[in-house]
C-alpha cells in the first residue's frame, strides 16, 4: 500500500536524478567546484536567449565552473528540435559538439535538415558520415536519454538549469545566476 | 447553501477519485470509470492558451511516451469549452484529450477541491489515479509554476512496484 510517508518523498526539490558523467557534453574541467547542467533545446528561444548569459558566467568563474549540456527538446511545439540535438550528438561524435552547439542557435529557427548538412559543412565536418547518422537516427537513443533524465530530473521547460544538482528556479539574468554558482561554491 | 472545498483542500490520496463524465469534443464525452483497470493522471490547469499551462501541456505531451510505458491516460481539464479546447489542442498538437469543465462551470474542479473562487478557474493540480480508481498522488502547484513530470513518474513508479509486489 502507498502509505503517506511514500506520498511525502514525492513532494521533494528537484534535483538531478542523473548524475554527470565523463559521457556528458562538458565545458570546462570535470572535477570543476560548480558545474552547472542545462537542459535545452536548439529552437527554443529561451534558451538563445541564455546563450550570453551561460558564456557570461563561464567567462567569469573560469575554471570554477564546468558546463554540461543536455537536450530537452519539445518535439510537438518545436518540429526540428529533435533532430537539430541529434545533429549536435553527430558533430559530437567528430568532436565538434560545442562549436556546432554555438552554430544552432546562432541560426535559429533554420534547423530543418538540410540546413543542419550546411552547418555541419561549415565546420568542415566528414558530411558523408553526418548525414549518414542523422538518416538512421544513429543518436536519437542518446537525446532520449537526456529527456527521460530531465523529466525525472523535474525539468519543466526549457532552459532548465541545475547547479550541482540542484534545479536552479531563480531568475535568468546573469548577476542573477552567477550569485547561485557563487554561493554554491561556498 | 452548497459547501465547497476551500482551495488548498484537494482531495488527499488514498480516497476514490470522485467519477465525472464530460465533454472533450462536440460530439464526444468521456467517464473517468471507463479508463478503470489503467492508471489515469489528471491534469487540472487554470486555462487554455495560457503561457505557463502550455509549456507544461507541451512537456506532457513530450513525456507521453513515458507515461504509456506505465499503460497511464492522460488527461488534461480546465474550465475551457470544446471549442476553445479543440483549437488549442490542435495548434499544439496535444494527442490526449482535454476535458471540459465548462457546464455547469467548474463542477468536477470543485468536486477534487481545486476550484478557484477567487477568478472562477482551476488550480494547476494534479491527480494520479490507480487502475481501481483510488488517488495515489494529489498535488496542486503554486498556480505560475509548471509542476514538471517527474513527481507524476514517481507516483506511477510506486504504484506499479506496488501492484508487482
Amino acid at each position: 500500500m502507498i502509505t503517506p510517508e511514500t506520498i511525502s518523498m514525492l513532494t521533494y526539490a528537484p534535483t538531478l536524478v542523473t548524475p554527470v558523467t565523463p559521457q556528458d557534453h562538458i565545458l570546462g574541467l570535470v572535477d570543476a567546484p560548480v558545474v552547472l547542467v542545462e537542459y535545452g533545446d536548439y529552437e527554443c528561444p529561451y534558451c538563445k536567449a541564455a546563450q550570453p548569459v551561460v558564456k557570461s558566467v563561464l567567462a567569469t568563474m573560469g575554471d570554477d565552473l564546468a558546463l554540461v549540456f543536455r537536450h530537452f527538446p519539445l518535439s510537438n511545439i518545436h518540429p526540428f528540435a529533435w533532430k537539430a540535438a541529434e545533429a549536435a550528438e553527430a558533430a559530437g561524435a567528430q568532436d565538434m559538439f560545442w562549436e556546432y552547439h554555438d552554430v544552432l542557435f546562432e541560426n535559429q529557427p533554420a534547423l530543418d535538415v538540410r540546413h543542419l548538412i550546411a552547418y555541419a559543412d561549415e565546420l568542415d565536418l566528414d558530411v558523408e558520415r553526418f548525414a549518414d547518422e542523422l538518416t538512421r537516427d544513429v543518436h536519437s537513443r542518446r537525446v532520449h536519454e537526456d529527456f527521460r533524465g530531465g523529466i525525472l530530473s523535474g525539468v519543466n521547460g526549457t532552459p532548465t538549469f541545475f547547479v550541482n544538482g540542484v534545479r536552479y528556479d531563480g531568475d535568468r539574468d546573469a548577476a542573477s545566476l552567477l550569485r547561485a554558482l557563487r554561493a554554491a561554491m561556498s | 447553501m452548497i459547501d465547497l472545498p476551500e482551495s488548498g483542500s484537494e482531495i488527499p490520496a488514498g480516497n476514490i477519485a470522485p467519477d465525472f463524465t464530460l465533454p472533450t469534443t462536440p460530439d464526444s464525452n468521456v467517464s473517468l470509470k471507463s479508463y478503470r483497470g489503467r492508471p489515469v493522471v489528471l491534469v487540472f490547469y487554470p486555462a487554455d492558451w495560457s503561457p505557463v499551462c502550455s509549456d507544461q501541456l507541451s512537456l506532457y505531451q513530450a513525456a507521453l511516451s513515458e507515461f504509456q510505458q506505465y499503460n497511464a491516460q492522460l488527461l488534461g481539464i480546465s474550465v475551457d469549452g470544446v471549442w476553445c479546447h479543440m483549437a488549442f489542442a490542435r495548434n499544439r498538437g496535444y494527442q490526449f484529450p482535454l476535458v471540459s469543465d465548462f457546464h455547469p462551470k467548474g463542477v468536477v474542479a470543485q468536486t477534487y477541491g481545486v476550484y478557484r473562487d477567487s477568478d472562477g478557474m482551476s488550480e494547476r493540480a494534479l491527480f494520479v489515479i490507480d487502475p481501481e480508481g483510488t488517488i495515489t498522488w494529489s498535488y496542486v502547484s503554486p498556480i505560475n509554476v509548471n509542476p514538471g513530470a517527474d513527481g507524476i513518474l514517481r507516483a506511477l513508479d510506486l504504484m506499479q512496484a506496488h501492484v508487482g509486489r
